[in-house]
């Protein structure tokens, strides 16, 4: 779990750099200031889980088990990508891992998790779908329809809402009639919690015992986890919006630091420990970084594969249609 | 030894055609479920859905809440998931709530994930105007649709098309958009007997001319039809093709008509400025041009918010008369006979 934070943490940062150095293009939303969040929830599920997720991802993706090289070779918008490549930093996916997605349109995705504990309780399975969003999302509508067809027809769903303060620039409080986003699921006579997301074991505790009421009942419920991101919105952002004693405020809360704070005060891990799990991460992410660099493009002449399925792929129709 | 005569066609309203393609589908493959609102115990807004509930059940004939952008998430999302699942939105005017989920989610998660998901999924809706709906409730969005590489978007224009492409649109891997006419429920046609599917992505020569081309575009089709009928008595000998499939053309059989013709009319009920039979008058000329004797022409529904009073309601939406003014002047007679 610990070490899994650090890769998060380090995969970022290195994103980050790798943007600036325009290897990656595009959008890029680094989940750093969030691993504890993002650690606990996604370690929380099961094998047979479903996730879906917004497009501030990387991390999510990670967390799930997807491997980082695929995962930055799709930053890279490399064919070796998760998605070769189509999808880009917003559109990780991974379908045997049950990652189905990251979606760029806020709150876009979760009428998709709604379909998705259809299928779910339609099959008569006994695995739960993860619905992820950010605080932003909770203020439009496919949110409010979600949540309430959800209920209607008592699906296996968990919502977890990633409550980083901030849409973009906006701060919770101006965007939302109701700050404690958790409430808002009360409308749907909904079991919500709220939980400190900079708290790794909290998160992953708690995050589990809902997920098994859930798996048992097929009642959805919904999970709100404060947290804070520690960079701008997305990598070109400035960070103009936010006061620096705020920053510096949850920057101390930094959850990778409180929990080896935790680990170490009990006995189970120690600096040196730390040290080598940080240089392990750091060689890790050199190699995924490299495996993405010499990575082939994808071919030009595929560039119409994949919109259609197979028996439409290569029709003839089409083919003529692009001349 | 006796010869079992093969089942004959029997004569069978276009919503009757479209319930027996559902239920035969639904027998088949038990991932095929249905969901839109009130298609259960009201029956459906058009009776299209009528009786399936009590044959199939609330699992599989879901009355949703009326909350369109969730009902086609929903849809997607399951069939991510291994359904198949087949929308009614009431109309297409409300598609307009749920136009997210379909161009962004619908039309794109194959593609932008490479592949690794599929969409397999249809959403039925009924389009057009001519019930004094007015301006909310009168909607022709073929070309919204048409539009959105992703999506194929058929529209049926007989009972035997509806029952055959529906069949495909199910049986196919891709969302499809299978736009209805509210005003061809109630139209009747031969309908072949047993299991049967009618490809999509192909148009239909339904009548042979050799004079000048006319393209409809769904119910305009059966205008087309007609028109080409009463132009028989001035010795206008008219082509007629039904496009039947927005997204992809069919360019072939329109092509191979127009060089035969020279002359090609293009013929929809919403608007055409921007509309599909923009796309085909352009695609005419590119492919062409060197055969043609007149410009191709274009004809759709008056560019106005639908009115409610009824002449005004009838002077928006396209006539066979209008059809058979603008062959006139494509050929370079009098428009009024």
């Amino acid at each position: 779990m610990h070490r899994q934070m650090q890769l998060i943490r380090r995969f970022e940062e290195r994103a980050q750099e790798q943007y600036t150095k325009a290897k990656i293009g595009g959008y890029c939303h680094l989940n750093i200031g969030e691993e504890a969040t993002v650690v606990g929830g996604i370690l929380a599920l099961g094998p047979n889980d479903w996730i879906f997720t917004s497009y501030r991802e990387h991390g999510h993706a990670i967390a799930r088990g997807v491997d980082p090289k695929a995962v930055m070779a799709e930053l890279f918008g490399k064919e070796t990508g998760t998605s070769h490549g189509r999808g880009g930093s917003m559109h990780l996916v991974d379908y045997k891992l049950r990652f189905m997605g990251g979606y760029g349109i806020v709150g876009g995705h979760l009428p998709l998790a709604v379909g998705g504990a259809w299928a779910v309780k339609y099959q008569k399975h006994n695995d739960v779908v993860f619905c992820m969003f950010g605080d932003g999302a909770t203020n439009i509508g496919a949110f409010h329809e979600s949540l309430n067809m959800a209920k209607v027809f008592d699906l296996p769903v968990v919502w977890f809402c990633v409550n980083n303060r901030y849409g973009m620039g906006t701060p919770v409080e101006k965007a939302s009639a109701v700050a404690d986003i958790y409430k808002k699921a009360c409308a749907y006579d909904m079991e919500s919690i709220q939980i400190d997301g900079m708290n790794v074991r909290e998160v992953l505790l708690r995050t589990s015992e809902i997920l098994e009421k859930t798996r048992k009942d097929s009642v959805p419920r919904f999970i709100e986890s404060l947290c804070y991101r520690f960079r701008g919105h997305s990598v070109v952002d400035p960070d103009k919006y936010r006061s620096d004693e705020d920053k510096v405020k949850w920057r101390k809360a930094d959850p990778i630091v409180a929990f080896e704070h935790e680990l170490e005060s009990s006995g189970l891990a120690d600096e040196e420990y730390f040290k080598n799990v940080r240089m392990e991460v750091d060689a890790q992410v050199r190699d995924v970084i490299q495996f993405a660099d010499e990575s082939p493009d994808p071919n030009p002449e595929d560039l119409y594969k994949y919109t259609y399925a197979e028996q439409w792929d290569n029709n003839p129709m089409l083919r003529a249609e692009r001349v | 030894m006796a010869v079992q005569a093969p089942a004959k066609a029997e004569e069978k309203l276009y919503r009757v055609a479209l319930r027996e393609a559902l239920a035969e589908e639904m027998e088949r493959d038990d991932t095929i479920y249905l969901i839109g609102e009130d298609i259960g115990k009201f029956g459906g807004a058009y009776r299209v859905t009528d009786g399936l509930l009590d044959k199939f059940g609330p699992q599989r004939v879901v009355d949703a809440p009326i909350a369109e952008e969730v009902i086609v998430g929903t849809a997607i999302g399951s069939a991510m998931l291994g359904l198949r699942p087949v929308v009614e939105m009431m109309t297409i005017n409300f598609s307009l709530i749920a136009y997210d989920q379909i161009v962004n989610n619908a039309a794109k998660i194959r593609y932008m994930f490479g592949g690794e998901v599929k969409v397999p999924m249809v959403i039925r809706m009924p389009g057009g105007a001519g019930h004094q709906l007015s301006a909310q409730h009168s909607h022709s969005f073929e070309v919204l649709y048409g539009l959105i590489p992703g999506l194929l978007v058929v529209a049926p224009t007989t009972p035997a098309d509806a029952k055959g492409m529906l069949k495909s649109a199910i049986r196919s891997d891709n969302p499809v958009m299978f736009l209805e006419s509210m005003s061809l429920y109630n139209v009747k046609g031969e309908v072949p007997a047993g299991d049967y599917t009618t490809p999509l992505g192909q148009a239909a020569l339904r009548r042979e001319g050799s004079d000048v081309t006319i393209v409809g575009v769904s119910r305009m089709a059966v205008l087309a039809n007609e028109a080409a009928k009463q132009l028989e008595e001035e010795d206008i000998d008219a082509e007629v093709i039904d496009l039947r499939s927005i997204r992809p053309i069919d360019w072939k059989p329109i092509i191979d008509s127009v060089r035969k013709t020279s002359r090609c009319v293009a013929v929809e009920e919403g608007w055409s400025t921007y509309g599909v039979t923009a796309e085909i008058t352009a695609g005419v000329q590119e492919r062409c041009f060197d055969y043609l004797d007149a410009p191709v022409r274009r004809l759709g529904g008056a560019q106005v918010p639908m009115p409610y009073s009824m002449p005004l309601e009838k002077a928006s939406i396209p006539t066979a008369e209008d059809i058979k003014r603008l062959v006139r002047a494509t050929l370079g007679k009098s428009p009024d006979a």
